[in-house]
């Protein structure tokens, strides 16, 4: 129980859809989602395979807690080999569409092969299909969802679609469901469009029963109540994760025009304040604060653009709500292009979210264009016209558009800033690590994020650890390596359970093990959790070894690692991953190349 | 004082979780397919609407049932379906001009609020204060009488009516 | 004051019930024909079916409900009414005096003047006494025929198949529920039936029937003979009026009734199958021979015998559907209203299927396949005259939002707190 027991395995190349039994003993050995779907994916291909050949998989992922009463049940991830990367992608979502996909009866839904023609795939329970997709295809997320729904006459099918972006394999191409929730990073949707599939829709009504009910209803009562009452998370609630911009503003830590600065002068303009002020025309950015599938959080911003702005005072289409910004959004198109528009910023985000892009690869592509552009390197013959300007918002929505609708400029944008900065001779001025651009955290000012970026095995990365308290109280990268271990540890196990994340702003490793253990048949400690998370770490880096990556690929961009900080608390400062690193290796029981030791691999019962 | 529920959309985050207490006290199972509360999402998810039966004075599911498979109870005011009864008909599903009692394929039978006997489970799972259980009397039930009065049937007589 | 009832069916028992309610010192005297307590037909498939036994087709279940309400039911027959003398005559001899009157004897089921329709085999599903007889010969594999493929018709087809029965459905009109759904329901439906393994044969007309052995054998107009152990007619219901021939109460397919649900004559009311009374979407009267007709009937005749004048906003024409799991539902004008427009969903693969019909930014009428979420808010919508607005036009675009639409339009409803 948790887990309903069933995968639903596709073929797109032969066309088949078949229910099997969930591996148990995988089960309990990496609990669910993220970890699960590692598992599975380890077990179903050849990590040297194309990410964007037929031998890649996609496996959209339930947690045992997903589906359930436990507070954010609504998540799940998306698992393969990331075409931006060439590294494991796990990229994982909210919004409603995972807990549909647990009550038609399924924890994971693995994609094989490649459809010979668009399709998308329509699930009611046990009835799979696999529908045609030709009248879709180079419709946009929106559309997509809408006429599925009419096609079907059901409108409580869950949606997770792909846009053109996805189609035509832009590298940061996103899998969107529900609208605007997105399993956003690594380029998962141009896997989803290398398949020459559309979308996934489903219904559900089986429903998700837990192992002893009682007990699980209480601990879900007490869990509840501690996130009522914890302040990180009514900071959620009531500004959202742009929350943050504030702070990493104050502390120096918020990359500004390509990581050229650290701070940046527009915040009040971009800020959740900024959100919620009314403009002398009576606009106000933000209109609601909206939920995920089960969560008592609800960080989600609904907003809209001023009727009068630039950007759509000729386009009556996008004069509706629609998800707004989130703090990594706001960052990736404010600071790092060192644009403060709040309506083209949310413009952006909506164009995001249309087509099917993830916002901060796409922010920190445009930001290293624009240094390009700038630097004198592209010029307007490049760039259709457009200035690339840093500051510039109508560079911002007009490329975001182009690169949705893989047109123009927006084709090169499309490649991702590592092979856009190769291809115009300046590999330095791209801002990623194993291909991934960053998110909003500077690592100079946060030395544990630093290192976190560097290790991440989906490439530059900010869910995947925290070392926030850590790299606040102490600004070196001293001791920083085993938090950030640890954390990594704990991230992957919370990632495995159906859960967000951002419940660890009330609850510790406890509250997860007691939910997990009154959902989940056996005996779930605290200790069991963590190696599972331990575990997962470990494998998705022994996929990403056997994929061919080496320690040379936990590093960072020279711009961290060599110019200091120009202002902010870590003013004069790098990132001192070479201290870091080889504490980190020795913690995690690797070798000094970066791979996992015999002793680690049999502690954690794995083969490399 | 008889209570009901009530529902404020203003507040309502769209997480469900009411949903999910609904079915899980109804059906054992965490569920929303088979919710006898239905949050509706518009507009990109702007608004959501919770909606559920107002155990409406009328009682149109219960005057429908061929076979009284529809009662009230008159502690809670809730008009409860009896399982073993109801024949699943449908009758009642098309009589009720809320649409809030609604047939349930897997058992053949309907499915509507019973109040949870009292004590309302969604009400309880509420993270928002969107659903509250309060005295009858705060509901803003006049108004969903006064349209319930319009669907009426009947029409008391004005002058020559 | 003594009010008589005739007709124990739903449209009668509630009457009592609410008589009872609104004038808790009159005489109530329910006379109905049949041997059984007061029962509802439409429980009848579900008996077929083996749900539930005959006490689950019982209106009411309390022990002793109708005497605890001192309501006295009597098994007898009307043959006459006598408005001037305020009398009944029964057919066991007795004669009922009355203040106020209510015509409930309901429909009968009309049997198509073809020879053989009396042969042992050949029956009705009207009455339980029918279904008993039905139950007889309902063995698993048994060959039957299904004459008339009309809403009853489906409805007992339900049945027929769920006992595994080998049914072929013969239906005159070029369709399956030819007045209850348009051509596109109507094929959906008989191609989910034949896809079910039920035969279906429209266009088709029975001609006569003969013994043959054991069992029976029809024949078709097209020539053809079909060989069966049982035939089921459902071809039609008339309204139970013969006895009122000389009454001067005004008849024309039914029991003609004004917005109070009475008759030309003082004192003289009729509620259910039997009545043609105000019809919500034509403004006319008609005969809406269903359920929930019969029950408000009965509540507003009711209230106006009792002295409570009580306006009747006429009946919506409305029906729900299972036919062999495919539920199907049709409202008010759903074939449309002149000068309106319409909205379509079509998905015939998926066998989902939505028209609604409007007048104005009104909706006035609806079919609906595959649709079991909220159908009752089509009765909202329709019976309250909400006006759509713009409402209007999105759902032309997309037929499914309709229960935004309502959300939206319906003023103080749940939706606006
Ligand atoms: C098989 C079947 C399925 C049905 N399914 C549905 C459905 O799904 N939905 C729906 O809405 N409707 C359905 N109906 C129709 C519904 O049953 C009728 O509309 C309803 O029964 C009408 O109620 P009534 O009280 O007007 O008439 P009836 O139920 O017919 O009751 C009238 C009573 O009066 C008696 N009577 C007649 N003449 C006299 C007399 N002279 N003296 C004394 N008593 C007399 C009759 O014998 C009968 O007992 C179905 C009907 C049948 C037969
Ligand atoms: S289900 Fe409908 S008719 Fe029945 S009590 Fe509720 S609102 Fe009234
Ligand atoms: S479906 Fe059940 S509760 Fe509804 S009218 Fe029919 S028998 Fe009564
Ligand atoms: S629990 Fe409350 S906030 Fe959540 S969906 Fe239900 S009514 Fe809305």
């Amino acid at each position: 129980m948790g887990w309903q027991k069933k995968v639903l395995r596709v073929d797109l190349t032969k066309g088949s859809c078949e229910p099997e039994p969930l591996n148990m003993d995988w089960a309990a050995a990496y609990l669910g989602e993220r970890g699960l779907a590692t598992k599975y994916l380890w077990e179903n291909m050849d990590p040297k395979a194309d990410p964007m050949g037929p031998d890649n998989v996609l496996i959209f992922a339930t947690g045992p807690l997903t589906g359930t009463m436990a507070s954010t049940s609504g998540r799940y991830a998306v698992i393969t080999k990331g075409p931006l990367t060439g590294a494991i992608a796990c990229s994982n979502s909210g919004g409603k569409f995972g807990a549909e996909l647990k009550f038609a009866g399924y924890d994971l839904l693995i994609i094989q092969g490649v459809a010979s023609e668009p399709v998308y795939l329509h699930i009611v329970d046990e009835q799979v299909e696999i529908v045609p997709a030709g009248e879709l295809w180079g419709k946009t997320v929106w559309e997509t969802e809408e006429w599925i729904k009419a096609k079907h006459q059901n409108p409580l099918l869950k949606v997770a679609s792909i846009g053109v972006a996805g189609e035509r394999g832009v590298r940061f191409a996103c899998i969107i469901n529900d609208l605007h929730r997105a399993a956003g990073r690594s380029g998962v949707g141009a896997v989803m469009g290398s398949k020459n599939l559309k979308a996934v829709a489903v219904y559900g009504t089986i429903g998700v029963t837990v192992d002893d009910p009682k007990r699980f209803m209480a601990v879900v009562r007490e869990t509840h109540a501690l996130l009522a009452e914890n302040d990180g998370r009514k900071e959620l609630t009531e500004l959202g994760t742009n929350a943050m911009i504030d702070s990493m503003q104050a502390f120096g830590s918020l990359p500004t025009r390509n990581f050229h600065e650290v701070q940046f002068e527009g915040v009040s303009k971009i800020n959740p304040e900024a959100m919620e002020k009314v403009t002398p025309g009576g606009h106000r950015n933000l209109l609601a604060n909206k939920a995920c599938f089960g969560c008592t959080i609800a960080c989600g911003r609904i907003a809209h653009i001023d009727e009068t702005h630039f950007t759509i005072v000729n386009r009556p289409k996008y004069r509706h709500a629609s998800g707004g910004l989130e703090y990594e959004t706001a960052y990736a198109f404010g600071p790092l292009l060192g644009i403060d528009d709040i309506d083209a910023l949310t413009f952006a985000s909506f164009l995001m979210n249309e087509h099917g892009m993830d916002p901060i690869s796409f922010g920190g592509t445009l930001a290293s264009a624009m240094e390009l552009y700038e630097m004198g390197v592209i010029t307007d013959k490049d760039t259709d016209g457009v200035a690339l300007k840093f500051g510039n918002a109508e560079a911002l929505t007009v490329m975001a558009e182009k690169t949705g609708k893989y047109e123009g400029f927006g084709q090169v944008l499309g490649l991702g800033s590592k092979l856009l900065c190769e291809k115009y001779g300046h590999p330095e001025l791209s801002m990623t690590v194993k291909g991934q651009e960053f998110a909003g955290y500077d690592s100079r000012a946060l030395q544990g994020m630093g290192l976190g970026f560097a290790t991440s095995n989906r490439g530059a990365c900010h869910l995947k650890h925290d070392v926030f308290t850590q790299d606040m109280e102490d600004q070196t990268g001293q001791g920083k390596a085993k938090p950030c271990k640890d954390s990594q540890d704990l991230i992957s196990m919370v990632d495995s359970t159906g859960l967000c994340l951002f419940t660890m702003a009330a609850w510790g490793v406890e509250e997860f093990q007691q939910q997990i253990d009154a959902a989940c048949a056996g005996d779930w400690t605290v200790e069991r959790l963590l190696e599972i998370g331990e575990r997962v770490w470990n494998l998705e880096r022994l996929f990403n070894l056997r994929a061919g990556l080496t320690a040379a690929d936990d590093s960072l961009p020279k711009r961290l690692l060599e110019v200091p900080a120009p202002s902010g608390t870590a003013k004069g400062q790098v990132a001192e991953l070479d201290i870091m690193l080889p504490e980190y290796y020795q913690l995690r029981g690797w070798t000094p190349e970066g791979v996992p030791s015999s002793e680690t691999l049999d502690r954690l019962q794995l083969q490399g | 004082m008889q209570k009901s529920l009530l529902i404020d959309p203003a507040k309502c985050t769209s997480c469900l979780q009411c949903e999910m207490a609904c079915s899980f006290e109804h059906e054992g199972v965490f569920n929303p397919a088979k919710s006898r509360i239905k949050v509706f999402e518009f507009e990109h998810g702007l608004r959501a609407i919770p909606y559920t039966c107002t155990q409406c004075a009328e009682a149109w599911c219960m005057q429908a049932c061929p076979v009284e498979a529809i009662t009230k109870n008159l502690a809670t005011g809730a008009m409860e379906v009896n399982e073993a009864t109801c024949v699943g008909c449908k009758v009642c599903t098309i009589a009720c001009p809320f649409g809030t009692i609604n047939y349930n394929q897997s058992t053949g039978k309907v499915i509507k609020c019973d109040l949870c006997g009292g004590d309302p489970e969604c009400a309880k799972a509420c993270p928002t204060g969107a659903i509250t259980y309060v005295d009858a009397d705060w509901t803003g039930y006049g108004r969903m009488e006064a349209w319930a009065v319009k669907t009426h049937a009947e029409a008391t007589a004005g002058p020559g009516g | 004051m003594d009010y008589v009832i005739l007709g124990a069916g739903p449209a009668g028992v509630i009457a009592a019930e609410t008589l009872r309610k609104a004038d808790p010192a009159g005489s109530v005297t329910v006379v109905g024909d049949e041997p059984e307590p007061p029962y509802s037909r439409m429980a009848i498939p579900y008996l077929l079916i083996e749900d539930i036994g005959e006490d689950g087709t019982y209106l009411r279940h309390g022990e002793g409900h109708y005497a605890d309400l001192g309501i006295e039911v009597r098994r007898d027959r009307a043959t006459a009414v006598s408005p001037a003398e305020r009398t009944v005559a029964l057919a066991g001899g007795a004669s009922l005096s009355y203040d106020r009157l209510l015509i409930a004897t309901g429909s009968r089921a009309a049997v198509p003047p073809i020879p053989g329709m009396d042969l042992p085999g050949v029956e009705t599903c009207w009455t339980l006494e029918d279904a008993r007889k039905i139950a007889a010969r309902m063995h698993p594999g048994a060959r039957v025929v299904l004459m008339g493929a009309g809403f009853i018709g489906c409805i007992v087809l339900q049945a027929l198949a769920a006992r595994r029965l080998e049914v072929t459905v013969v239906e005159m009109a070029e369709r399956m529920l030819p007045r209850m759904m348009d051509e596109t329901g109507g094929e959906m439906i008989a191609r989910w039936c034949e896809g079910q393994g039920v035969a279906v044969r429209t266009g088709a007309e029975v001609t006569g029937i003969e013994a043959a052995g054991d069992g029976l054998r029809l024949s078709l107009a097209s020539g053809e003979a079909l060989e069966v152990e049982l035939v089921i007619c459902a071809t039609g219901v008339r309204p139970n009026i013969g006895f009122l021939d000389a009454s001067g109460v005004a008849l024309d397919a039914g029991v003609l009734v004004d917005h109070h649900l009475a008759t030309n004559v003082d004192g003289v009311y009729a509620a259910g199958d039997v009545a043609q009374g105000p019809d919500f979407s034509t403004g006319g009267q008609a005969i809406h021979a269903i359920q929930p007709t019969a029950a408000e009937h009965g509540r507003i005749a009711a209230l106006n015998m009792a002295g409570q004048r009580t306006h009747y906003r006429g009946s919506l024409a409305m029906n729900v559907l299972n036919t062999l799991g495919l539920v199907s539902s049709s409202f008010g004008l759903w074939m449309g209203a002149d000068g309106g427009q319409r909205a379509v969903a079509v998905d015939a693969a998926g066998f989902k299927y939505l028209r609604l019909e409007f007048q104005d930014d009104v909706l006035v009428g609806a079919l609906a396949l595959g649709l079991t979420r909220h159908v009752g808010v089509i009765r909202g919508l329709i019976q309250t005259r909400i006006r759509l607005g713009p409402w209007k036009e999105r759902l032309i675009a997309d037929p499914h939002g309709i229960m935004a639409a309502y959300l939206e339009c319906a003023p103080g409803g749940a939706a606006r707190g």
